[in-house]
């Protein structure tokens, strides 16, 4: 558990264990909820990402955190005091926003000095902090610099340092990375990370991104229309999607609408609406999570197989168990792996992908096989 | 050598002709140039040589002779006009800006976007009215007995005498000028990327903080070049001095208006204080690109 130097307590006077908590949080702009009664508890220390499609209040929600928006209902706490009536400026984090919002009549030394100076403190202490601070983000040379002047990466730094030099509770981004190309993004996410365990600060990000959710948080919230969807780290929200929308959200994924036919303690097996027989293996992780509701006979259902546990066979396999014919109608080399699109008899596509090295070439049009065992699926309720 | 040499290159036969490359800017800035040489060189250098000639009067002979015009100019009581325009056009200036800047504001950044038209329609309509209706609008409502003086006696209070002072003089020259202010401010408000207030916010500035550190310094070439182009059209605005200001505020646009067209009929006097408010008005403009320019961080 990490400790802070100057530990806050809550009401109570126990130290708060959450930096962040938010109590059922409503926001409604001019008659549209953007906001529908989110709620969650950030650790201290936690890289925590809030993951949604662009619309979905994940921005707002994160708004609502910095004190630039304030909730209709409900309650948002800071290192458990209450915030609801903070304004921004008197809250104790700070922001990276998405187009940086550098002030461009001021250099890069003044940018990353603006919050110290606000604070009265010492003009040698402020100059000690700014190049300590751009030294972590190694700027040390462009201090003098106009953000004009700079390259999107190097405002992103700016940004960055700008806030950190604060040490605030909790840094807060708002879709960081969103304005780089792939390889400077790629770059920001290792140093973003390692930023992190540097500093052992709570890091809450809002991105649309999956990947960079998946790859540099501790624990993940995936929004859809002002809810959330689920909150859990990066391999239980992969691997066990609660919800048809999260499946097809975070990854790719061949979602199959029906019902359930048969249940038992230890199997379902579902049929689809274009009349295929899925057999699903009930496990800890997957289908029937400890708080999804039952799934019994007649339960509208959506069934999840992952591309990559799919195999294609070019004979028929030994099993007949989630074993369907097609036709392979588009192959995809996609460098690491190739990825498979297979109509099956009834009109329906799969997206199969396969390591390879792509030297194993079938033909479009071949009939071939799918099949997946019954452990790779999830029947996730409707 | 098992290199072939490169093959023949003609270096200009991409490159326009050299007489072809000014030939078309010429073009282009030839009508509004010669309008700039026959309206306003050639009538500037004119008023420059009447300025070296004493007492000319219509039908005179024009002989340079001397300064002479520039030493009257610079006599106490002419200094004293001359100084009384500066003050005048620089309160002008500040009463313009301290009205201005909060109503472009709201109307840039606090106002509902689809108003913000609509808005400023309304606040630049005054200009759509004569000028000269204006001022007398403003000597019904100053003069002893007017709209004012009525409306303060019904609540008991003592009549403000403020027509023929510089006051009345300050109170129309702002009105005239303050939506040339407002329009300005605006265009350079409405750029305002309120993200960055925000992040002001977020560093820990209260809403005073941000404004001074952040929506100043942002508007600042508009707050520059606004209260520039006040300060030109109160230095050189006649009517309002001639017609709020009364015997007790001579300016210099009055003085040479009587150079000209008044009693006085002395061009050589009237053109040498044309030729010192062009000179004053021009430094300003220098001083305002050398030393004001913002902008340069933006490139």
């Amino acid at each position: 558990m990490l400790q802070t130097a100057s530990p806050n307590t809550d009401l109570a006077g126990r130290e708060a264990e959450f930096d962040v908590e938010l109590r059922k949080v409503f926001k409604v702009f001019n008659g549209e909820t953007a906001v529908r009664g989110v709620e969650f508890n950030i650790r201290r220390g936690e890289f925590f990402s809030i993951l949604g499609p662009s619309g979905c209040g994940k921005t707002t929600t994160l708004r609502l955190i910095g004190g630039f928006e304030m909730p209709s209902a409900g309650e948002v706490l800071i290192r458990g005091q209450s915030v609801n009536q903070v304004p921004a400026y008197r809250r104790p984090v700070n922001t990276v926003f998405q187009s940086y919002a550098l002030f461009d009549h001021m250099n890069v030394r003044d940018n990353v000095g603006f919050g110290l100076r606000l604070k009265k403190m010492a003009k040698a202490e402020i100059q000690h902090s700014v190049d300590e601070v751009l030294e972590l983000v190694k700027l040390e040379s462009l201090a003098t610099r106009f953000p004009k002047q700079l390259s999107g990466g190097q405002r992103q730094r700016v940004a960055l340092a700008r806030a950190l030099v604060n040490r605030p509770a909790v840094l807060l981004l708002d879709e960081p990375l969103g304005a780089l190309d792939l390889k400077l993004r790629k770059q920001m996410q290792y140093e973003l990370t390692s930023l992190h365990q540097d500093l052992g600060m709570t890091f809450v990000m809002v991105t649309h991104d999956q990947e960079e959710a998946l790859s540099l948080s501790d624990r993940i919230a995936v929004m859809n229309d002002g809810r959330i969807e689920q909150i859990g780290s990066p391999q239980e929200i992969y691997d066990a999607p609660k919800t048809p929308f999260i499946a097809d959200f975070i990854g790719d994924t061949n979602l199959f609408e029906g019902h359930v036919e048969e249940a038992d303690e230890s199997s379902l097996l579902v049929r689809s609406q274009a009349g295929l027989d899925l057999a699903i293996e009930r496990g800890e992780s997957g289908a029937d999570v400890a708080d999804a509701p039952r799934l019994d006979r007649g339960s509208a259902v959506a069934v999840s197989i992952r591309p990559e546990k799919i195999d294609l066979h070019l004979y028929p396999p030994e099993t007949s168990v989630n074993t369907f014919e097609g036709r392979l109608i588009q192959a995809m080399y996609l460098g690491t792996h190739v990825q498979f699109t297979v109509e099956l008899s009834n009109g329906a596509t799969l997206t199969v992908r396969q390591p390879g090295s792509g030297s194993e070439r079938i033909a479009l049009g071949t009939a071939v096989f799918v099949s997946w065992s019954p452990s790779s699926a999830l029947a996730l309720s409707r | 050598m098992a290199v072939s040499s490169p093959p023949p290159t003609s270096p200009s036969s991409s490159e326009p002709r050299p007489q072809a490359r000014w030939l078309g800017p010429l073009a282009l800035l030839a009508p509004s140039g010669l309008w700039l040489l026959l309206l306003l060189v050639l009538p500037t250098l004119v008023i420059f040589q009447l300025s070296l000639v004493p007492n000319i009067r219509p039908g005179d002979v024009v002989n340079p002779s001397g300064l002479d015009n520039y030493w009257l100019a610079f006599n106490s009581t002419n200094l004293t006009v001359i100084v009384r325009s500066l003050s005048l056009a620089l309160g002008t200036t500040a009463v313009c800006l301290l009205l201005g800047f909060p109503v472009a504001y709201w109307i840039a950044i606090l106002a509902p976007r689809s108003r913000r038209n609509l808005l400023l329609l309304g606040f630049i309509l005054p200009l759509w009215t004569s000028s000269l209706l204006r001022t007398y609008a403003w000597i019904t409502i100053l003069r002893p007995t007017g709209v004012l003086n009525t409306f303060l006696g019904t609540f008991g209070l003592p009549p403000l005498e403020l027509l023929n002072t510089s006051a009345a003089v300050t109170i129309g020259m702002s009105y005239s000028f303050l939506p040339y202010m407002v329009l300005i401010l605006y265009s350079s408000l409405e750029k305002l990327d309120t993200q960055l207030l925000e992040a002001s916010a977020d560093l820990g500035a209260p809403p005073l903080q941000t404004f001074l550190k952040i929506t100043v310094p942002q508007a600042l070439p508009g707050i520059a070049a606004g209260s520039l182009l006040v300060f030109i059209s109160s230095l050189g605005d006649f009517i309002d001095p001639e017609l709020l200001g009364g015997a007790s505020s001579m300016t210099a646009a009055r003085l040479i208006y009587n150079q000209f067209l008044g009693q006085t009929q002395n061009w050589g006097f009237g053109s040498a204080l044309s030729t010192i408010l062009i000179l004053a008005v021009s430094i300003a403009i220098a001083l305002l690109l050398k030393y004001g320019d913002r902008d340069a961080y933006r490139s």
